[in-house]
């Protein structure tokens, strides 16, 4: 860098340059970052309050902008009544979201513990091969997914037949149907729980596990004692992710079973509840208010998993 | 100087008629296959009106209604054409932003005679305004295969005389053939809801917003009894339509009869089978019923810059004969227009039906079907009764039971 050397400047060029700084320096920062203030607004705080607005109102989006209907509490009251296939909605939800979620975390775990461990040499191409799923546009996986699952020609049930056992009706049986979207959302989440448990246990000190095995800990002890509560935040991060992932589980089972939900709505999830009812019977107000629901059952399940892990020490 | 502004503004005032004349862009929306039958014609019409030009913009039938919906909420970015297919049509005649072309300039009135009387019905909104001009009707259908029903001895004519004579044959049928009668027992249900209305009714509310569903109407008590007897007896090969299952079916002559409406003739000798050409046949529906199976309609938004136009080229898609007939041979789009039922094409034999004679039986069904009522909360009803239909059927739930939650949960939503 040259050595800045001092020029004699006339007094009205230093002051369009003064003003120059000034201008860069106070108003400069507002303009750059305006891009995304000015998309929030657009599309972030505008339809979050507009769907609040609505929640609160009968509208038909066919009527147009303003002939909307002040009613009060009535669209809450009417997802909140009983037997409402609201509540059908988000039982299968959570049921589908626990059918994917807890054996996500019980594979990803474990798996990324042994990759860390004793595949290191592997673990760029093991990370790319798991995270392909990921990646994968949704609609591809779920048409590929229909394949396998087909009744007659699918490729699971020529397999179950081979051994002589009867066509599994993957996805007409209504106690079947959860199960058989659970496992594309396991599959295609799966490694994405690697990646954030290897990056964590990567976080983890080898000195730790060096002091342990000078100490004659075993593996499993060493996993017990000293991954998993070094890992708590990961897990707690993990876990959050989950649960709002797979609370808001839309795509998966929309294209695989329709937007109906398939046999006796078995997989109609929460999203495409609101989905049909927003956009299918064009009761915007009845979906708001529901999307406004679901965010408050996400919200709930998300401060019982911070509870869940504040409780027991580690964390402060 | 006097002279130069004078000149001026009659220079400025000539070149803008002048350019209204010469150009006007007519932006028309519509959806696959309609979009067929709408270029098909335009040649015709800029024959006709060389000034008007069509830019038309096709989407898939959900996108396309999808952004329509959109279009008229906000009132922006609406064609002057809008497409509006039969599933539609009830939610969109009940909003607010399309023309009311009862009323002048329109004054459609004097054309509605001149259409398949039903198909006008459906247009018309629970206020009588008449919001979309019919373009194509869907009769409904029954489709069998020939030679399947020919091997088991089964007589078409007089299996569809009632429902248990149809369950009867599909009995004969799976055990001399091992074909399954229908794709799903819930096509059952779909007709039996559809056949038989009374005038005023709709499939799920009457004229007057009256829920029809129940577990003492004895139309939903009978279609899901028959559907169920269909599943019980081991019938259907429990396929969804639209499906992989559903076209292998179809070619392998697994599933004997279909019920659907006439364009489902064009798809199986287009895509869908066309080499089972010459097995296939076509009947009334049972019981002498008659049903609506599929349409397509026109309508003008309430926002549209060339409502002079847009009625114009409405008019040429609809009252025109000569396009009717044309969509027709292109598209296989069944005329809504009376007059052009009776062009000479009808009375020629169908080749993939082996040269039977379908279209003058369409003809006369889609004279007879009765107008059914329309009701925006009827996509609320078709999904909580196909929900408690599958609880039926998978899950031997009571029939009674199922009615009554399907009402209750239906009287929730119908506000």
């Amino acid at each position: 860098m040259q050595e800045r050397v001092p020029l004699p400047t006339s007094p009205p060029r230093q002051r369009r340059r003064w003003s120059y700084t000034r201008f860069q320096q106070r108003f400069a920062p507002y303009i750059f970052t305006s891009p995304f203030f000015v998309l929030f607004l657009i599309f972030g705080l505008f339809p979050l309050g507009f769907s609040l607005f609505l929640a609160f109102h009968l509208w038909n989006p066919l009527d147009g902008l303003g002939n909307w209907e002040y009613v009060g509490w009535e669209n809450f009251q009417l997802a909140l009544g009983a037997r409402d296939q609201f509540w059908v909605a988000l039982k299968n939800t959570v049921w589908i979201g626990l059918l994917s979620g807890v054996p996500q975390h019980l594979v990803a775990l474990p798996l990324a513990f042994v990759i860390n461990q004793s595949l290191r040499r592997w673990q760029g191409s093991i990370s790319t091969i798991l995270f392909l799923p990921y990646i994968t546009n949704a609609v591809a996986i779920t048409i590929v997914f229909g394949m396998l699952y087909s009744e007659n020609l699918g490729l699971l049930n020529y397999a179950l037949s081979a051994v002589g056992l009867g066509p599994v009706r993957w996805l007409a049986l209504p106690e079947l149907v959860p199960v058989s979207v659970a496992a594309v959302v396991f599959w295609r989440y799966v490694g994405w729980n690697v990646i954030l448990y290897l990056s964590g246990l990567q976080a983890i000190s080898e000195d730790v596990y060096e002091a342990a095995t000078v100490d004659g800990a075993s593996s499993a002890q060493k996993f017990f004692y000293i991954t998993l509560p070094l890992l708590r935040p990961m897990m707690f991060y993990a876990f959050t992710l989950t649960i709002v992932g797979n609370m808001q589980l839309f795509e998966e089972p929309f294209i695989m079973v329709g937007q109906a939900g398939g046999s006796g709505g078995a997989a109609l999830t929460s999203a495409m509840h609101i989905y049909n009812v927003a956009f299918r019977d064009l009761d915007m107000g009845y979906g708001s208010a529901m999307a406004w629901l679901l965010f408050l059952a996400i919200f709930v399940l998300s401060m019982v998993n911070n509870y869940l892990f504040s409780r027991g020490g580690g964390r402060q | 100087m006097k002279k130069f502004v004078a000149f001026a503004l009659v220079t400025a005032l000539l070149a803008s008629t002048a350019s209204a004349q010469e150009k006007v862009t007519l932006n028309v929306a519509a959806f696959p296959s309609l979009d067929v039958a709408i270029k098909a014609i335009t040649p015709a019409w800029n024959k006709l009106h060389p000034n008007v030009t069509i830019k038309l913009v096709a989407q898939e039938i959900g996108d396309h209604h999808n952004a329509m919906t959109t279009a008229l909420a906000t009132g922006q970015g609406l064609p002057d054409v809008m497409a509006v297919e039969i599933g539609y049509v009830g939610k969109f005649s009940e909003g607010k932003g399309l023309e009311d072309l009862n009323k002048a300039p329109y004054n459609a009135g004097q054309y509605k005679k001149l259409f398949t009387p039903f198909t006008v019905a459906q247009a018309t909104s629970a206020d009588k305004r008449f919001v979309a001009m019919p373009t194509d009707i869907g009769p409904g259908t029954f489709l069998y295969r020939k030679d399947i029903l020919d091997k088991a001895g089964v007589n078409p004519t007089t299996m569809m005389k009632s429902w248990e004579d149809y369950i009867a044959a599909g009995k004969t049928i799976k055990a001399k053939t091992g074909a399954s009668l229908i794709n799903s027992a819930a096509g059952v249900y779909g007709i039996v809801t559809r056949t038989n209305l009374k005038n005023g009714e709709g499939i799920y509310f009457d004229s007057k917003n009256n829920l029809l569903v129940g577990p003492d109407s004895p139309r939903f008590v009978r279609a899901f009894t028959l559907a169920k007897q269909v599943r019980d007896a081991g019938l259907d090969a429990k396929i969804g339509e639209w499906s992989n299952e559903w076209y292998d079916a179809f070619k392998k002559g697994t599933v004997a009869t279909q019920f659907s409406g006439a364009w489902l003739t064009g798809a199986l000798q287009s895509w869908m089978a066309p080499d089972t050409k010459g097995l296939w046949r076509v009947q009334n529906l049972p019981e002498g019923g008659y049903a609506s199976w599929g349409g397509s309609f026109y309508a003008i938004p309430t926002a549209s810059k060339n409502k002079q136009w847009a009625w114009e080229f409405i008019k040429f898609m609809t009252v025109d004969q000569g396009s009717q007939i044309k969509a027709f041979i292109d598209n296989g789009a069944f005329p809504a227009l009376l007059s052009a039922q009776n062009d000479p094409i009808f009375n020629q034999g169908v080749p993939f039906l082996g040269g039977q004679k379908a279209r003058v039986l369409w003809r006369d069904a889609a004279r007879k079907t009765q107008p059914i009522d329309v009701n925006k909360y009827d996509s609320v009803a078709d999904q909580i009764l196909a929900t408690e239909l599958t609880n039926v059927l998978e899950q031997g739930k009571d029939i009674k039971q199922a009615l009554t939650d399907a009402r209750a949960q239906i009287l929730r939503r119908a506000r």
